[in-house]
């Protein structure tokens, strides 16, 4: 079995998961019966000034029968009163003191709040602290949240204030509601950050209720725009993620990877582009802590079958992959294949290339069964056609290089070789 | 012995009951609809004799378009929510999905079918406007499935419409001919008005071809003649004994349970059913139903050549009904003229006849069965005395049509089993809709 134990910043826990500032978060209750089921970690959820929330408070998209693609929340930092809070995460800590507790923050504006707020939160025993720069909606109008994340220099001030009274390591949670994560990631690196988190929550309209007319979620008529996370944002967050583990600078600190984690292979994906670990929220959310069992077995035995004894040995293995588009290779080409004994003849290929894509599939008619086959010539080996394929392996894309040497566009421009395809 | 009021009502009611529920809720019907692949020039589609747009119609109801999912369906088969209910799909529309190459369960296309077409039943909705009048009137003899189709079609087009039924309600051998635990009385009744409520089609009941009105007088007094008279009785079985009581014709059997109610058709004790083509199947298991201990089916050749479907056999045998392939009666013994004993040959499969399938022969054996009820259902016979009595061309009592749905008699067209010798509802429903086209080209109203 391989060691799927976790090192971030000195924070030990059994498994690289945590649960995210969030709902499943704020209490006693919860986190015991998260540490029950098996999480390595929480990030309770976000400590402050006292707030007051709405209802309703979430919504989410659905799509073509699955539920919850996409999850949008409003709600805001914890309403619970501090001095509990700080009770029960003391409590929580002395009940499983082998796991991860860490506790957000977003203190009021200004350096006396956060050195407080530290102060306090410190004494509790917590192993460290997540700063709250991404929370889209509610504590933006106050200047906090988003509003701190997404100006690099009020990031950089309120850090360097942490950093002063700061005895446990300190992560910087970045939003995604940005052109580009790295300026503000930069800037909290300057300032003596210990790490990162990203991405938070997008921010979003789920969707209207075309009955009322009035967008989800629904408070007296009226709708917000919401923080939008669930599996639907993971592309968003595993290319927020490499700007970041690619970046000079911040790639120099570790990274906590958030945003759409449902399953171990997404957690791998993650880690893959340089997270260290992963929080989760929404698929708990959905679906309960018991959902860390298959995360920690999926992981353990995938580790097992490519020879990884520790997440160490393929964290960040997949950053250098990703590349600019100037330094693929021109010369390489592949081309579609459908395997005919494999083909169920639904069409699906043929009507995305013919409509959409290269008129590359020949269609010979029958009945009821039409054949589907590939012509080579026109395949411009888009992926298109294997992607809409509903059976595993069925249509495969085969290497036919151009030529054997590897070639860029820089390259191809100054020898002058041809560039109308068609 | 052979007696009505074998059951209790709640018996009855019980052994009647829906065969294929509809679903409970939309959901349950979005996560069937959601598992469609909307395959392109789509399997299913290309297998059903009326063309219904299938991926069409499921997408639509996946994306909650019920009233577009049941215009999509009605637009090619007037008749959908009836043929969601006694289609054999499992030979058509559902045979032919392409999860079925993946060894997986297919899309359960005729209860989503149901579902979208019972809806639209429900709130009786209007999904089709009938253009303005055009002054053209057309006669059409027989209210089932291709009667009905082709005026629907024609109403549409603003053609006036008067159909002629020799019984007293409409629908044909959807409201006489099949298990009332596919479709009730009620359900083809209600089905009927919903065609009819296009408006533009009048029907005179109880008026039979022949006998209340004339060919001659219909073409004299319409524009155009559709045929649509179905098929007759069950084929004789041509041996001794058939004269005996007990022996009965299974349409005339399936049709007293319709028409009279399920306590008051006798059935025997040990009933015999010759035959195994879906009105075989549906007799067989209706007498079981009914009360009968013992139901034995006969059939001279195998399982490879029946004409009903796997499917329907097996409601037979999960109903407990016997089956004795390669067996055909020779005569039928009684006592006190009812019905005693049925003996029947052995027979073996010799060479492919012109139908393709290995004829039986007869091995010179037999055996004999206890029995005091026999249904004939080898078949239909077409009403050729009529036929022949208006010199319509035809071949051995089918009607013959040209490829424009003509007869040899100018204005007069025809369809549906009184031309195919007896096929399915929705096959009905196709010729009615060729018909209908043909007549519009004929009366110029539409090239």
């Amino acid at each position: 079995m391989a060691d799927i134990r976790s090192n971030f910043l000195g924070i030990k826990s059994p498994n690289p998961y945590w649960l995210a500032s969030a709902p499943p978060t704020d209490k006693k209750y919860n986190v015991l019966r998260a540490f029950e089921a098996g999480w390595g970690g929480v990030v309770w959820k976000t400590l402050g000034s006292q707030v007051k929330n709405v209802s309703s408070r979430y919504s989410a998209v659905d799509f073509n029968g699955g539920r919850m693609m996409g999850f949008n929340n409003i709600e805001l930092i914890s309403d619970r009163p501090l001095d509990i809070n700080l009770k029960e995460i003391a409590e929580c800590i002395k009940l499983f003191p082998d796991r991860a507790m860490v506790v957000s923050l977003m203190a009021d504006n200004d350096k006396k709040s956060w050195h407080e707020l530290i102060k306090k939160v410190e004494d509790t025993g917590a192993h460290g602290l997540e700063l709250n720069f991404g929370c889209p909606h509610g504590m933006t109008e106050r200047g906090m949240g988003a509003a701190v994340g997404q100006d690099p220099e009020i990031a950089c001030m309120v850090v360097e204030w942490v950093m002063e009274a700061a005895n446990i390591p300190v992560i910087t949670k970045l939003t995604p509601n940005v052109h580009s994560v790295v300026p503000t990631g930069r800037s909290v690196v300057k300032a003596g950050t210990n790490a990162l988190s990203l991405i938070n929550t997008i921010q979003s309209v789920t969707g209207i209720d075309l009955d009322t007319l009035v967008p989800n979620p629904y408070v007296a008529g009226k709708s917000v725009f919401g923080g939008y996370c669930g599996p639907a944002v993971k592309p968003i967050a595993l290319k927020f993620l490499t700007t970041i583990t690619q970046d000079e600078l911040t790639k120099t600190v570790p990274v906590s990877g958030i945003g759409g984690v449902s399953t171990w292979k997404d957690a791998v994906e993650f880690m893959l582009l340089g997270a260290s670990n992963v929080q989760v929220c929404t698929a708990v959310m959905h679906h309960g802590f018991r959902i860390i069992e298959d995360l920690c077995d999926g992981l353990n035995n995938w580790m097992d079958e490519k020879g990884f004894n520790t997440l160490d040995d393929f964290i960040g293995k997949s950053v250098d992959t990703i590349t600019h588009w100037e330094d693929l290779d021109i010369n390489y080409h592949h081309i579609a294949k459908i395997n005919q004994d494999k083909c169920i003849h639904c069409g699906l290929c043929y009507i995305a290339c013919e409509d959409t894509s290269h008129q590359s599939i020949n269609i010979q008619k029958g009945n009821p069964y039409n054949t589907y086959t590939i012509i080579d010539e026109e395949c411009v080996g888009c992926n298109l056609c294997q992607l809409v394929c509903p059976v595993d392996d069925c249509i495969t894309m085969e290497e036919h290089r151009e030529a054997p040497e590897y070639i860029n566009w820089i390259e191809w421009q100054k020898k002058g070789l041809p560039l109308n395809d068609h | 012995m052979i007696e009505s009021n074998k059951l209790s009502e709640k018996q009855y009611q019980e052994n009647f009951s829906d065969i294929h529920p509809p679903y409970e809720s939309s959901t349950a019907a979005k996560v069937d609809a959601n598992r469609c692949l909307f395959c392109y020039d789509a399997p299913c589609m290309k297998s059903c004799p009326t063309s219904i747009d299938v991926p069409k119609f499921i997408k639509q109801i996946a994306t909650e378009n019920i009233k577009g999912s049941a215009k999509t369906i009605f637009s090619s088969n007037i008749m959908g929510t009836g043929c969601s209910k006694v289609c054999p799909v499992e030979k058509l529309c559902e045979g032919a999905c392409v999860y079925n190459l993946l060894e997986e369960e297919p899309i359960p296309i005729a209860k989503l079918q149901r579902y979208s077409t019972e809806i639209a039943m429900e709130k009786n909705w209007k999904l089709f406007e009938r253009k303005k009048s055009v002054g053209k009137k057309v006669a059409i003899v027989g209210a089932g499935p291709a009667g009905l189709s082709c005026a629907h079609a024609l109403s549409r087009e603003g053609i006036d419409c008067t159909i002629y039924e020799k019984e007293s309600k409409g629908g044909g051998l959807m409201t006489y001919g099949i298990a009332a635990y596919k479709v009730t009385p009620q359900f083809c009744e209600d089905e009927v008005n919903y065609i009819l409520s296009i408006g533009g089609i009048e029907i005179k009941y109880n008026q039979e071809l022949g006998k209340d009105i004339t060919l001659a007088q219909l073409k004299k007094e319409y524009d155009a003649v559709y045929l649509a008279i179905g098929v007759g009785v069950a084929r004789q079985l041509a041996i001794p004994g058939e004269k005996l009581e007990g022996v009965v014709d299974a349409i005339s059997f399936i049709y007293d349970i319709r028409d009279k109610g399920y306590s008051s058709v006798p059935v025997g004790d040990k009933v015999a059913v010759i035959g195994m083509g879906m009105t075989a199947i549906d007799a067989a298991t209706q007498a079981k139903r009914l009360g009968a201990k013992e139901v034995t089916m006969l059939y001279r050749r195998t399982e490879d050549e029946m004409p009903c479907t796997k499917h329907e056999l097996d409601i037979a045998m999960l109903d407990g009904c016997e089956v004795v392939w390669l067996a055909a009666p020779q005569k039928i013994k009684g006592s006190q003229g009812k019905v005693k004993q049925l003996v029947c040959s052995k027979m073996k499969l010799g060479e492919p006849d012109a139908s393709g399938r290995r004829s039986p022969v007869d091995t010179g054996e037999t055996f004999t069965l206890d029995v005091d009820m026999v249904i004939k259902a080898a078949g239909q016979t077409p009403f050729e005395k009529i036929i022949k009595k208006y010199k319509l061309d035809n071949k051995n009592g089918k009607i013959s049509i040209n490829e424009n749905c003509a007869t040899n008699i100018k204005g007069v067209f025809a369809g549906g089993d009184a031309v195919n010798g007896g096929k399915e509802v929705v096959d009905a429903v196709q010729a009615g809709k060729d018909g209908a086209f043909s007549i519009l080209k004929y009366l110029g109203v539409k090239n």
